[in-house]
């Protein structure tokens, strides 16, 4: 359903879900990673700040103060 | 052939008169045997009274989060612990969103913001993107900004807002279990003065709140009461960190006995598919509704959650033979 852009692949490296805001060390998310599906991102998944997120009907754009814009 | 879908055979599809709340609870109460054959009547209906055609809308969200409303279904109260932060929308990204709506051949964009009603700096973000919109883009513009005065209804006719949603969310008698900040009765206020101003009606709700299935029939009969332009029917899509967050979705089959059951109380009106159809119905499910009652859809992504894309929407449209309705069938 969406597709991150080239920045995603750059930001550092993934400690937490960006859906729950919780640790990706313990294991898998399964049910964020079915919700992903149908929801942008919320939660920074390198520093784990809340993003500032905007939905447009074509697209979604999520911005960390620290690690910057993601968009699908 | 159960009783009731003999009488709605009568009464709406041949006189266009819309089920009573008995009747509503009847049909929704109808075992899943029968479900098909709700479904094709309250197609039957729809094509009658409404006709063929579908209308397309596209939202945006002008103003996220921060809502000093509690509204337990809803991710951008300011009162929840929900991770949806406040964010504006700028000028030329409203303009685009509205071109990117246009672009699916949708005539309607509705601008919507999280708000208990619109304040002075909201009123001027959306005279300017009003202004801009009509002045780039050919497509209607409706507006969702909550609870208005006398004075604010005006000044979006002035604007040329053309509809303006409000939705009542559930019944009369439910709504205090899911709102407390503000009444049912304030909401239905706003929409009297909307409907007086000349403004169309939009005005639905969401269903799998908790209400139990009578609640739900009361709920489409106070609707048809209301006699809206356009009725948004969303499911539940439970959000984290609201009180309603772990609430489970809406099954299928109820989904599409509340489709037919809408259509049913209200043979004229547009019943459009907003939020949580993904969750709940699917592509199978959302094909069964367009076949059932359904006459709109709201296409691409919603406010705060992504939809499908346009395209798998339009496509099946064409694979129903349902054409868009175009933007001058609405002028």
């Amino acid at each position: 359903m969406t597709e991150s852009s080239p920045a995603t692949a750059a930001l550092p490296a993934v400690r937490w879900c960006d859906r729950c805001g919780e640790s990706v060390a313990t294991g898998p998310h399964p049910a964020c990673e079915a919700a992903r599906a149908w929801e942008p991102p919320r939660w920074c998944a390198s520093c784990r700040r809340r993003m500032k997120v905007q939905v447009v009907p074509a697209g979604w754009s999520a911005v960390c103060v620290e690690h910057g814009e993601r968009r699908g | 052939m159960p009783e009731i879908l003999d009488q709605a055979r009568e009464r709406v599809l041949g006189n266009g008169v819309g089920l009573d709340e008995a009747g509503i609870l009847a049909v929704l109460n109808l075992p899943d045997e029968h479900l098909p054959a709700a479904l094709q009547l309250a197609h039957e209906v729809r094509m009658r009274w409404c006709g063929p055609e579908v209308e397309v809308e596209g939202i945006v969200s002008l103003k996220t989060g921060g809502c000093p409303e509690d509204c337990h279904f809803c991710s951008q109260s300011g009162l929840f612990t929900s991770p949806v932060r406040s964010v504006w929308l700028d000028i030329p990204a409203l303009v685009e969103a509205a071109k990117q709506t246009a672009a699916t051949g949708a005539t309607e964009f509705c601008i919507v913001a999280a708000v208990r009603g619109p304040d002075a700096r909201l009123m001027k973000q959306m005279r300017e993107g009003v202004a801009a919109i009509r002045a780039a883009v050919d497509i209607q513009v409706a507006a969702s900004l909550g609870m208005l005065t006398k004075e604010q209804v005006d000044e979006l006719v002035e604007m040329g807002v053309h509809r303006y949603n409000h939705n009542l969310e559930t019944c009369r008698s439910y709504f205090p279990n899911v709102v407390t900040t503000h009444s049912w009765e304030e909401r239905w206020e706003t929409l009297r003065m909307v409907r007086e101003s000349g403004m169309e009606v939009c005005c639905g709700g969401i269903l799998g709140l908790g209400e139990t299935v009578e609640q739900r029939a009361e709920f489409a009969a106070q609707l048809a009461e209301l006699d809206p332009h356009e009725v948004p029917l969303n499911f539940l899509n439970p959000r984290p960190g609201t009180p309603l967050g772990d609430r489970p979705v809406v099954e299928g089959k109820d989904a599409l006995r509340a489709i037919a059951a809408f259509r049913l109380a209200m043979p004229r009106t547009i019943l459009r598919y907003a939020g949580g159809r993904e969750l709940t119905l699917g592509d199978l499910g959302t094909r069964e509704g367009l076949l059932g009652g359904i006459n709109a859809v709201i296409v691409g992504n919603y406010l705060t959650t992504l939809g499908r894309p346009a395209t798998a929407d339009l496509e099946l449209l064409e694979d129903l033979k349902m054409p868009v309705k175009a933007l001058s069938a609405t002028l």
